[in-house]
């Protein structure tokens, strides 16, 4: 039971549970869909940047317990931050998530997803909504596959 | 062939005689299961509708191939290639005996199940089909006999049409009565459903496409290792199977063909070992079976699957169905004490593969949380999103049983599903 928990932290549950930001954004300027079509895992991230800043961001979407958590994570720690300094945490996150790094570096609260990296298969869960929202600062215009 | 092979072809009487009895006996000749996974939990394998695990005689057959007899077949005049070339031959007639076939030429050897439907797609489908004529498929086909009829629907301008089903996953005879016109050229069936478990009535389906002159393919990629098939019987003009779902290697499968199809298409591939003569004005063609075997084949895979038939052939196929549908039953029994579980796949006619889903909880999380507990479980759209679309799930949990399957594997995946509600419920 031991590594189960540390794969579904508490943390983990709790944001799955009760996901933060989870909400339509009518005013965004800028949204991306984002899609796992290994698992149908689907994720819409909204954006309100003015200024280079996050100043809100929100999604929607149906996915599993990681990759609800982590966008629901994603947006708490983003708003009010500089696009760039989303860029940085999102190479430190996924650094975290693949193994190459032990969290100590910049990701924060993230580091609940430390677990991921023992799941190789269930990386991609965790970093598709980053992807997404990665694609929608770039104001990408195709949906983000994960494949 | 190897000895080991030689050895259990012979063995005279059928084992399975008293099914449960014999489980743990035919566990042994599996390798495979007898190890521990994520820290010491002992292997539950229930994945077994993606890949099956091969006996010992499977992987001796092959060990023996590249060991003793390597070479290349139908060329050498030395004798390792007559030796490997009467192993190879000789697993052509093994397939062709599996599923009842008159002649070892209608048994061509393919990569899967895969390349199989590719090359009558394209062999068959692509030369005969003309703009707006109409190939029928099932609503619970899997991607493999889906985008190769696309594909030849884009080449030569023919329309998919789609026989649909209930919400138990059976497939609706009135609609494919409906869909079945002057404008059919091709109907290309799944024999069991490898998402939902569901036995389809092929027998019945060719029936009626023959009634107007449409020949069918059969998909048996599940169907083989749990039903009994016999293409006499069906009738069917094409049926075709991966190795590796049926105890043997990766890499081969088996089309079959009704001889004057197959004799009147054209080549799937050019390449040596396909052809009679070539000059660089004209080339003729080998007849069949090699006509669609072009370059040097899985010669070790086709040894591999002869071995894996001559496995399964010493058992009683009425007692392994028997003892299938009942460990079937038990699971189904024992999985719906579980609030909140809801099945994916409920028809009368099913065998051996379980699917469902948990009442807000992602399949991923409960792939995961069974696999911490060392049951491998597919968990996803199994290469049908048709019907993940169709029953309005993003994916389900599959469990699929085999040959060597107890009940204890059973009891933990039905403790290892409640485990997922203690922790994500």
């Amino acid at each position: 039971m031991s590594d189960l928990r540390e794969l579904y932290q508490e943390v983990i549950l709790d944001h799955r549970r009760q996901p933060r930001n989870f909400r339509e954004m009518e005013e965004a300027n800028r949204r991306l869909e984002g899609y796992n079509p290994l698992c149908g895992d689907r994720v819409t991230v909204y954006l309100q940047v003015k200024d280079d800043v996050v100043q809100d961001v929100s999604f929607q979407g149906m996915g599993c317990a990681i990759s609800t958590a982590s966008a629901s994570m994603m947006t708490e720690l983003l708003k009010g931050k500089k696009v760039e300094e989303a860029e940085v945490i999102f190479k430190h996150f996924q650094d975290l998530v693949t193994g190459k790094s032990d969290g100590s570096d910049g990701v924060g609260k993230l580091v609940v997803f430390a677990g991921v990296s023992e799941f190789p298969l269930r990386v991609k869960c965790a970093i598709l909504p980053w992807h997404t929202l990665r694609g929608a600062l770039k104001q990408q215009a195709d949906a983000v596959t994960t494949e | 062939m190897s000895k080991a092979v030689k050895s259990l072809s012979r063995a005279a009487k059928p084992r399975l005689a008293t099914p449960q009895h014999c489980v743990e006996e035919i566990r042994k000749d599996f390798p495979a299961l007898h190890q521990t996974v994520r820290g010491g939990k002992p292997l539950v394998y229930l994945d077994n509708a993606a890949t099956i695990q091969k006996p010992q005689a499977v992987l001796d057959a092959i060990q023996c191939f590249y060991s003793r007899d390597n070479s290349n077949v139908h060329r050498g005049l030395h004798e390792l290639s007559e030796r490997a070339t009467k192993a190879y031959e000789g697993a052509r007639e093994t397939a062709q005996r599996f599923l009842g076939a008159a002649d070892s030429r209608q048994i061509i050897f393919t990569r899967s199940t895969t390349e199989a439907i590719n090359l009558v797609a394209q062999s068959y489908a692509r030369t005969n089909l003309q703009a707006g004529d109409e190939i029928i498929l099932s609503a619970m086909e899997h991607h493999s006999n889906i985008v190769p009829w696309q594909m030849v629907c884009e080449q030569v301008g023919a329309v998919l049409r789609v026989i649909p089903m209930n919400d138990a996953g059976e497939l609706l005879m009135d609609e494919y009565d409906k869909l079945l016109n002057e404008r059919t050229r091709f109907v290309s069936i799944v024999h069991l459903s490898n998402s939902l478990g569901t036995i389809n009535p092929v027998q019945e389906i060719i029936r009626r496409a023959h009634a107007r002159n449409v020949p069918v393919l059969v998909d048996g990629a599940q169907a083989v290792h749990h039903l009994v098939v016999d293409v006499n019987e069906l009738d069917c003009d094409f049926y075709v199977f991966s190795g590796h779902k049926m105890y043997g290697p990766t890499g081969i499968g088996v089309l079959y063909g009704k001889t004057e199809l197959l004799e009147a298409m054209p080549p799937y591939q050019g390449g040596g070992d396909m052809i009679r003569t070539v000059t660089f004005e004209k080339t003729t063609y080998a007849p069949l079976p090699y006509k669609f075997e072009a370059g040097t084949p899985n010669i070790a895979g086709a040894i591999g699957l002869a071995a894996a038939l001559d496995y399964f052939g010493q058992f009683d196929r009425e007692a392994i169905q028997a003892q299938e549908h009942e460990l079937l039953a038990y699971t189904h029994e024992r999985l719906a004490e579980i609030p909140g579980l809801r099945f994916i796949g409920t028809a009368s006619e099913k065998a051996a593969i379980v699917s469902f889903v948990l009442e807000g909880i992602h399949p991923h999380d409960i792939g995961t949380i069974l696999d911490m507990e060392g049951i491998a479980v597919r968990a996803g759209h199994h290469c049908t999103q048709p019907v993940m679309d169709r029953f309005g799930v993003p994916a389900t949990v599959r469990a699929s049983l085999a040959l060597y399957t107890t009940r204890e594997e059973i009891d933990k995946l039905v403790a290892g599903t409640r485990k997922v509600l203690e922790v994500l419920g």
